[in-house]
């Protein structure tokens, strides 16, 4: 069934009784020609764009839980290609061009709302820094524009400029950052790949491969043996767990990251804003929730919960530009396990052993790279040979030292 | 969390700031055949257990000595609190 507003009227005018469940809800086969492990937003992906773009048949996607409830459905849902290096550039643009095209291709509403993003600046070393990171940005192609306290003060006229230790002096803009709808992309996705004939297999956790003389040939399950000529592993914060089932230790630790929201308010931020001199950063939701986020918590963790220490800070950043959202009231929050890597990028490769591929190490920054992750993902599993925008997130590079760390934080994964 | 600190009792853990994994306290020799391999899996992987965890804390905002904690990663519970130098000493290390 296609959607459309067409169709929307249709069924309102006929009782909503020609709806249908968006995706099947199979029981798993004894094979498939690929098994993608975790139903994230990249497992998702991976599988809609193996079926779409790549011409492959004959994929399940197995998810230990529901589709979403990882952190495709946790993240706070920004979006935009403000990266400075050659290793990552061009990559999230790649990733923002798809985001522009997605709900027409796969026939989904996420929401996808480019309002912008601005980083703010607070010092003249800031705003360098920022000058660089934009030129860098427009040599991929992508949009950047570096804007003075006259131009900030025409976008957010709210903010404390004459902050006395932070104050406001500039901001790096890319009007077409913005945010998009977290569930409707994991959603999307799963019908998109559905209707391309791959199954998603539910409530289905993976306990162990099958390896064979170095080669994968399958993965157990919850609900049985899978045999599968290639195992496409994706699953986020669970990495380091499940890839030590295939014996692999990896360069990643799990932390946690914390998200927030508050009551609804009328339409007051504009975009996205982020702090450049701690770390906050806000946007608004459609139903007028502030949602906003700061740093990890900072130690090795899989509950999904955090500590306060760090509510407070996000807290303290948000006060230190915006004081007119101190009355707002916090009516949720809550925390996702984030696989922080050692120099803050990720990776989509093969592993050492044949059949058995891996994409992780996402750190917080996975759901703008979804659309991005999965075709790349799918470009290398089905090609054998990885996407010319994802060539260096290569799971050896720290051999070679071919580090790729936006932050020049070194192999210390909370710093990142 | 509070951690148990050996010397100054119980702390908010906000006074610290965290390494990672208390493998790190042993370095490989430098003058191993295999040192490369050795000192790239020593700096750059990590085992990430879901379960009881030993790890560096650093306590910055207080008495600056290093302690191993060990702590579960899926509750956040805190069993044990060491001084990193006793447990280096125990393992052998003089340096
Ligand atoms: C609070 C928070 C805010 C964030 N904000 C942003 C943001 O604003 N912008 C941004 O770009 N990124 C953000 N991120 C990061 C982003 O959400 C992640 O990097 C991204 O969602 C990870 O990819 P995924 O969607 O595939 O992961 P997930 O949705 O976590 O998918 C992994 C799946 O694997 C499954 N799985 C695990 N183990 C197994 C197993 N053994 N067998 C089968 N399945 C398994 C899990 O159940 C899960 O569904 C944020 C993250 C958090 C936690």
């Amino acid at each position: 069934m296609n959607y459309s507003g067409f169709r929307v009227f249709w069924e309102g005018l006929t009782g909503n009784a020609g709806w249908k469940p968006a995706w099947r809800d199979p029981d798993p086969r004894a094979e498939y020609d690929i098994v993608i492990v975790g139903g994230g937003g990249h497992g998702l992906a991976t599988a809609y764009y193996l079926a779409k773009e790549f011409g492959q048949r004959n994929i399940a996607v197995v998810e230990k839980g529901w589709i979403g409830s990882g952190n495709v459905g946790r993240n706070t849902t920004i979006v935009r290609s403000n990266y400075l290096l050659p290793g990552n550039e061009p990559f999230y643009e790649f990733s923002l061009k798809l985001w522009e095209g997605l709900e027409q291709d796969f026939n989904f509403n996420a929401m996808v709302s480019q309002r912008g993003i601005v980083n703010l600046y607070h010092s003249d070393a800031q705003r360098d820094a920022f000058a660089r990171r934009g030129n860098a940005m427009r040599l991929a192609g992508a949009d950047a524009v570096l804007l003075d306290q006259d131009g900030i003060r025409e976008l957010c006229p709210f903010l404390d400029f004459d902050n006395a230790r932070f104050p406001i002096r500039g901001g790096l803009w890319q009007p077409r950052g913005g945010t998009v709808r977290h569930d409707a992309v994991a959603w999307g996705y799963a019908r998109g790949a559905d209707k391309n004939g791959v199954d998603i297999l539910q409530n289905c956790e993976v306990t162990g491969f099958q390896i064979d003389n170095g080669v994968c040939k399958g993965v157990e399950t919850s609900r049985g043996k899978i045999r599968a000529k290639k195992v496409a592993v994706c699953v986020a914060g669970s990495s380091s767990r499940v890839m030590e089932r295939a014996g692999m230790r990896l360069p990643i630790e799990s932390h946690v990251l914390q998200a927030f929201v508050t009551e609804g308010l009328k339409p007051i931020i504009p975009g996205v804003i982020t702090f450049g001199a701690g770390h906050f950063y806000v946007s608004q939701s459609d139903k007028g929730g502030l949602v906003f986020g700061g740093d990890i918590d900072g130690y090795n963790t899989y509950a999904q919960r955090g500590n306060l220490p760090v509510v407070e800070d996000v807290c303290e950043g948000g006060m230190a530009i915006m004081p007119m959202i101190g009355r707002a009231r916090v009516l949720r929050m809550w925390g996702g396990v984030v696989d922080m890597s050692m120099d803050g990028s990720p990776f989509i490769d093969k592993t050492a052993i044949e059949g058995l591929y891996f994409n992780g190490g996402w750190c917080y920054g996975g759901f703008k790279a979804t659309p991005a992750s999965g075709y790349c993902y799918a470009h290398l599993i089905a090609r054998g040979e990885p996407h010319p925008v994802a060539v260096d997130y290569r799971l050896d590079r720290f051999r070679h030292g071919a580090m790729i760390d936006e932050k020049g934080a070194g192999a210390q994964p909370n710093l990142h | 969390m509070i951690i148990e600190h050996p010397l100054l009792g119980p702390r908010d853990a906000a006074e610290f700031t965290y390494l990672g994994d208390a493998a790190m306290i042993d370095r490989p020799d430098w003058q191993s055949g295999d040192a490369i391999r050795e000192f790239h899996d020593y700096l750059y992987l990590r085992d990430n257990p879901a379960g009881e965890h030993r790890e560096l804390w650093f306590h910055e905002q207080g008495d600056r000595s290093w302690l191993v904690v060990t702590r579960n990663t899926t509750t956040h519970e805190i069993t044990k609190v060491e001084l990193a130098r006793d447990t280096a000493l125990a393992s052998g290390r003089h340096r």
